[in-house]
């Protein structure tokens, strides 16, 4: 079933497995494809908080970071420099063990999410053939992480904000997965790379036109609400929490939190592409007869649906609790029941739009 | 069916609001209003309504309509406007009349309200554009 290889670096494939004997070869190439995620990791999140910054002071009419490197290029390096030299503060009868577990739940789940996505044709390192479900599982599962960290910061807003989490992500996974659930109905499978083969005759948005475009509304307004994005922020509110569930961390700890917020983001975004929008699929195959651009239009399409979430995020105020679940079991959930009947009955009578 | 109308309302107030910061977004590249001050000092130029200290207008022949009411003095609410003034015998009509000698205005206890500005009568005080008050010992005055 693991199917981890560097595949996507076919020589160096080769060499690892001329060189060492078939196991030992393919440990090594499991710790390769780790660092090399963690790398993904690590520059990504970098690069979006610097986006989110920039993008943030365009629509506030601002400059933005604009003093470190060319352009403020090295901002956020020099933020995470900062905060590794930090001190690691910690809470007096605060629960040490949970309060240090908490930041790898986020991390771990963050990069797990990471390794199932299909970043081109050969580019992705687990394919296995529940990816949407194992995507779908992974994004509850970060919410462990933030439950142990407002537990364990001893801290009654971190507590506060914990929970309220806890109530955001259980309430909005079940409009994640039913507006997923209604994509798998059209494309007819869970494995991702199966999905990205449906699409080449056309995007599935296209291809499941109305019900597909309600279920990426959907989709886009519960994954923010996933994310713990403003407009549902609640967890972090500032103006209520001071920081919410991070409250007590300083330094390299609440360094991984921030970067697996903005991960978890692209995460989302991934997902939304992957599902709606082809993934590393060229518009109308303007590019296929060169594979290798895949990865580019993955992440072009993916920084777009990011941009698309920024925008939200800028735009839009926070909503409070009861607003919060209103919106969810009043409207979302029924429409998005609503949308899975017509979705049946769209892919029943063969009323989709394939190339 | 108010619930469905309810849903296309909230849709429609989005959109509104996200057409709005789009279109921020977009445009904001040369209108952006931040000013990076130390680096733009030769070129920055105040706006007309700033208000960076009150100053007494003088004429080209060096003379000020202030008459020593004293109304800006009384319409100050933190007293950094000092007023000395003398009684004097006007020479024109003969009769008593009060003389300003000085019109004082303490910067450090301003707090740019304006009132004394809208309180003047004679339009002698205005606000100044000037909000730098201090200088480095390396550079001309």
């Amino acid at each position: 079933m693991l199917t981890s290889s560097l595949l996507f670096i076919p020589s160096l494939h080769d060499f690892l497995f001329s060189l060492l004997p078939p196991g030992l070869a393919k440990g090594a190439e499991m710790v390769l494809v780790g660092i090399i995620y963690l790398t993904i990791f690590a520059v990504a999140g970098l690069f979006l908080v610097l986006l989110e910054r920039k993008v943030a002071a365009r629509f506030q009419l601002r400059l933005g970071p604009n003093r470190v490197g060319y352009g403020g290029s090295m901002q956020t390096l020099a933020d995470a420099l900062k905060l590794l030299s930090k001190e690691l503060t910690g809470t007096v009868r605060a629960d040490k063990f949970l309060f240090n577990l908490a930041p790898y739940f986020v991390i771990i789940t963050a990069l797990m999410a990471l390794a199932v996505l299909p970043f081109s044709q050969s580019m992705q390192v687990f394919d296995i053939n529940i990816g949407l479900f194992f995507l779908i599982a992974l994004s509850s599962v970060g919410v462990i992480g933030i439950l142990l960290a407002g537990w364990g910061s001893n801290n009654k807003y971190a507590m506060i904000g914990a929970m309220r989490s806890g109530v955001q992500t259980i309430s909005y996974e079940l409009s994640v997965g039913l507006s997923l659930v209604t994509m798998v109905l059209l494309a007819g499978s869970l494995q991702l790379s199966q999905i990205v083969e449906v699409q080449k005759s056309g995007w599935l948005i296209v291809q499941g036109h109305i019900p597909a475009l309600i279920a990426f509304m959907i989709f886009m307004i519960a994954g923010t609400a996933e994310t713990n994005r403003a407009p549902f922020d609640l967890v972090e509110a500032e103006s209520e929490l001071g920081a919410g569930f991070h409250t007590e961390y300083s330094g390299m700890k609440f360094a991984y939190f921030f970067l697996a917020e903005f991960i978890n983001m692209f995460i989302i975004a991934a997902i939304a592409v992957i599902v709606f929008f082809g993934a590393w699929l060229s518009p109308f195959g303007i590019t296929e007869s060169l594979p290798w651009l895949g990865v580019f239009w993955f992440l072009g399409k993916t920084f777009l649906v990011v941009l698309l979430m920024m925008w939200f995020r800028w735009t839009f105020p926070r909503l409070r609790v009861d607003q919060l679940l209103t919106l969810e079991w009043k409207y979302l959930l029924p429409l998005n029941l609503a949308n899975l009947v017509l979705m049946a009955v769209t892919v029943w009578l063969n009323l989709t739009i394939q190339f | 069916m108010s619930y469905f109308t309810e849903i296309y309302h909230g849709v429609k107030t989005l959109l509104t609001g996200m057409r709005v910061t789009g279109r921020y977004f977009i445009t904001s590249g040369k209108s952006a209003i931040t000013q990076q001050y130390p680096d733009n000092r030769a070129s920055l130029k105040m706006f007309d309504r700033f208000r960076g200290e009150v100053v007494m207008l003088h004429d080209e022949n060096n003379e000020h309509s202030c008459t020593g009411c004293q109304k800006c003095e009384l319409a100050c609410p933190n007293g950094s406007i000092e007023i000395i003034w003398d009684r004097g015998v006007d020479p024109e009509t003969g009769k008593k009349k009060k003389f300003i000698d000085k019109h004082i205005y303490h910067l450090g206890m301003c707090t740019q309200c304006g009132l004394c500005v809208q309180a003047c009568p004679s339009n002698a005080i205005v606000w100044a554009q000037k909000f730098r008050k201090t200088r480095s010992t390396t550079e001309p005055s």
